[in-house]
């Protein structure tokens, strides 16, 4: 089963300026009960999004029409706490297809990557960047090219490269996944465990 | 040069090891329950592929179960479905599960070592961060998410990039009424909640050497609390009579020879970290939190920090942090009411953290003010509990001794701390809406939250135990 093929992402941001955004709030345990990977979009920052009654919540970016795209734009540390992969699934869900920030929590990067959403990780500066750009133009194009690991501001021209494990970068260009590469090599499990 | 404990471990597990390739490792158990494996089965069965090596796959419900009533169909409608569909796909998979009502159910991270199957040496996964409990053994355990826990299920491996080294030590003598939570707490708001991103870390030092299995596992449960992949400790003369005798530790030649190994499992003296901390035991006091990441937290008496003095690029959040909690700069928490009570989580409740519990309040009431959940991390646990007549303990306080599972943990089961209330807790997470919607969480010991329990208030639980108590 292979992931979905990226290369390159161009697309209006959302910015979401807050640090250590917690998988708890990306998506609530209260959601987690599903039982496949999809509809969890609906859920994602429920307690920010809406009210107790369910009432979009005016103050928060994803229901400010203003700003919209695949790419969000978050503060440091983000995908903290839990290791839940849904929380990769809701951004994907929502239709994000690439987080940017200055620092990833380590397993919520990994399951962004096992799941088609890309995390890019940026100087603190270069965030700031972003984040100023989005402010004073909402229309602002950020660039992402997966091939060459550099991400862009369209308007400015800025630019910075990324880093991402060139395993990984493999799998999303070329569309496959780690169940595909661990089982091109089952004879060496099987040869581990006659071992033992 | 000489070997960490955890790349010994590690490199007994590689199967494969290519440059530019995260290394395939070999993964001795998974563990697996009811939230974060219906999608990877699923996905298993999209592929028409088996789970490798069912034998080597534990399955319970722990997360979502009613910790009241058990005999009785589940009422959540969606929990049920979820326990239902882990019964079935254990059924169809060939994989053992430990589910409601059976003799070894209980909290993943609980059970996996009281049936001697975490051992010393191993590598064990689960879908649940705390799964680093594990490596209170001297084991490589850490958690997953569920297109990994797909991954187990399909080749018994992990693709996995060999972490950091980070060695932790902690030193000296614990002050009475001061335990390994409050250990762990301290040296997490030191590192701040990301300070262990891409580690494994090692807990050493005389002061962690000293501590009971159970306290351990508390240590080693909250690394990924400061961002690390696992927490491991090295095996010694403790871990090794916890193991023995255990349902499912290695029996006559099979165990000598499994003791002769773990006898070779620590760090050589000359061994390379990437980066090395020094505690002393002596300044940890009680530890509570005040904020909504475990990294904020202070000895009981401290006051909360100010918000000027924390770095400017995070002052935003931490304010709106202590809002959510309802405290201010420079507050003193001592003294503070307080709603509920909750004694559980994989992080605190094995016998050892009942029992210290029971030994504070024996003779004494829960305050008026305050509803208290006491929830054993397992059926043994439970069981034990009642044979040692603990339960009767905990009745005369004013709370009954509830039934195993993640509880008040992370608000997805009936335990729902209501919004707004404050819950001195001795689980693991106390992000914002952890224990259900605006619920305010202060992480504590057990005994910091037995304390809280009697007096209906943070308290430091040294001055209650310098009346005489011979808890500590
Ligand atoms: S008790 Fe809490 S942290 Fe532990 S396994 Fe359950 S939900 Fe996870």
């Amino acid at each position: 089963m292979s992931t979905k093929i990226f290369k390159h992402i161009q697309s209006t941001a959302v910015p979401l300026p807050i640090e250590n955004i917690d998988t708890d709030q990306i998506i609530p345990a209260r959601f987690l009960k599903a039982t496949t990977r999809e509809g969890f979009g609906n859920n994602l920052f429920r307690d920010w999004r809406f009210d107790e009654n369910d009432n979009p919540k005016k103050d928060f970016v994803l229901n400010n029409p203003t700003y919209s795209g695949k790419v969000l734009v978050a503060g440091k540390n983000f995908g903290c706490g839990s290791s839940r992969e849904h929380a990769a699934w809701a951004l994907s869900d929502y239709g994000f297809d690439a987080v940017v920030s200055s620092f990833f929590a380590d397993i919520f990067k990994g399951n962004a990557l096992n799941n088609g959403l890309l995390p890019v990780q940026v100087s603190d500066d270069f965030l700031a960047k972003i984040f100023d750009e989005l402010y004073s133009d909402k229309d602002a194009q950020i660039e992402i090219d997966l091939e060459q690991q550099v991400i862009r501001i369209s308007n400015t021209g800025d630019e910075e490269a990324f880093e991402i494990n060139p395993y990984k970068k493999a799998c999303l260009i070329n569309g496959y996944d780690d169940i595909d590469y661990i089982l091109s090599n089952k004879a060496l499990v099987e040869e581990f465990e006659a071992k033992q | 040069m000489g070997n960490t404990l955890f790349d010994k471990i590690w490199d007994a597990h590689v199967v494969s090891s290519k440059e530019g390739f995260p290394d395939i490792l070999y993964i001795d158990t998974h563990f697996i329950h009811e939230v974060t494996s219906p999608q990877a089965f699923d996905g298993l069965r999209k592929r028409g592929l088996p789970v490798l090596r069912p034998k080597q796959t534990v399955a319970t419900a722990d997360h979502n179960v009613p910790t009241w009533d058990q005999h009785l169909p589940i009422k959540e409608e969606l929990s049920r479905y979820q326990v239902d569909m882990l019964t079935k796909n254990c059924a169809e998979f060939g994989v053992e599960l430990y589910g409601l009502g059976h003799p070894y159910q209980g909290i993943v991270h609980v059970i996996g070592p009281e049936l001697g199957i975490t051992r010393p040496g191993g590598t064990y996964v689960c879908g649940d961060s705390h799964t680093s409990t594990h490596g209170a053994f001297g084991a490589i355990a850490f958690g997953i998410g569920t297109s990994q826990v797909e991954q187990v299920m399909a080749t018994q491996c992990l693709l996995q990039s060999r972490p950091k080294r980070m060695k932790i030590e902690v030193n000296g003598k614990l002050q009475k009424g001061v335990g390994a939570k409050d250990i762990i707490l301290y040296i997490i708001s030191k590192t701040t909640a990301a300070g262990g991103t891409g580690y494994a870390v090692e807990y050493a030092g005389d002061t962690i050497r000293s501590l009971s299995m159970e306290g351990r596992m508390t240590i080693c449960n909250m690394s990924i609390e400061m961002g690390a992949r696992c927490g491991l400790i090295a095996p010694d003369d403790t871990t090794i009579e916890y193991v023995k005798g255990r349902e499912f530790a290695p029996k006559g030649e099979e165990w000598d020879k499994a003791v002769a190994y773990w006898k070779t499992l620590y760090s050589d003296d000359d061994a390379q970290f990437d980066s090395v901390l020094s505690f002393n035991a002596e300044d940890i006091e009680p530890m509570i939190t005040y904020g909504t990441n475990p990294g904020m937290g202070i000895g009981v008496t401290q006051h909360v920090p100010v918000t000027a003095d924390v770095d400017p690029t995070e002052q935003k959040s931490y304010a709106n942090s202590l809002a959510y909690m309802g405290v201010h700069d420079d507050e003193s928490l001592i003294g503070k009411p307080i709603d509920y009570v909750f004694i559980g989580s994989c992080t605190n409740s094995r016998i050892e953290d009942l029992r210290e519990v029971a030994a504070f309040v024996k003779g004494k009431h829960k305050a008026d003010n305050v509803t208290v959940w006491v929830v054993p991390g397992s059926k043994q646990v439970q069981e034990q509990a009642i044979a040692e007549g603990l339960d009767k303990v905990f009745e005369s306080a004013g709370f009954p001794l509830r039934e195993p599972g993640c509880s008040a943990c992370l608000g997805m089961n009936e335990d729902k701390i209501p919004a707004g209330k404050y819950c001195v807790s001795t689980s693991n997470r106390n992000f914002e809406g952890r224990q259900g919607p605006n619920s305010r969480t202060i992480l504590a010991s057990p005994l910091t939250a037995a304390a809280a329990a009697v007096t209906g208030k943070i308290t430091d639980i040294r001055e209650l135990l310098s009346e005489g108590e011979l808890v500590g």
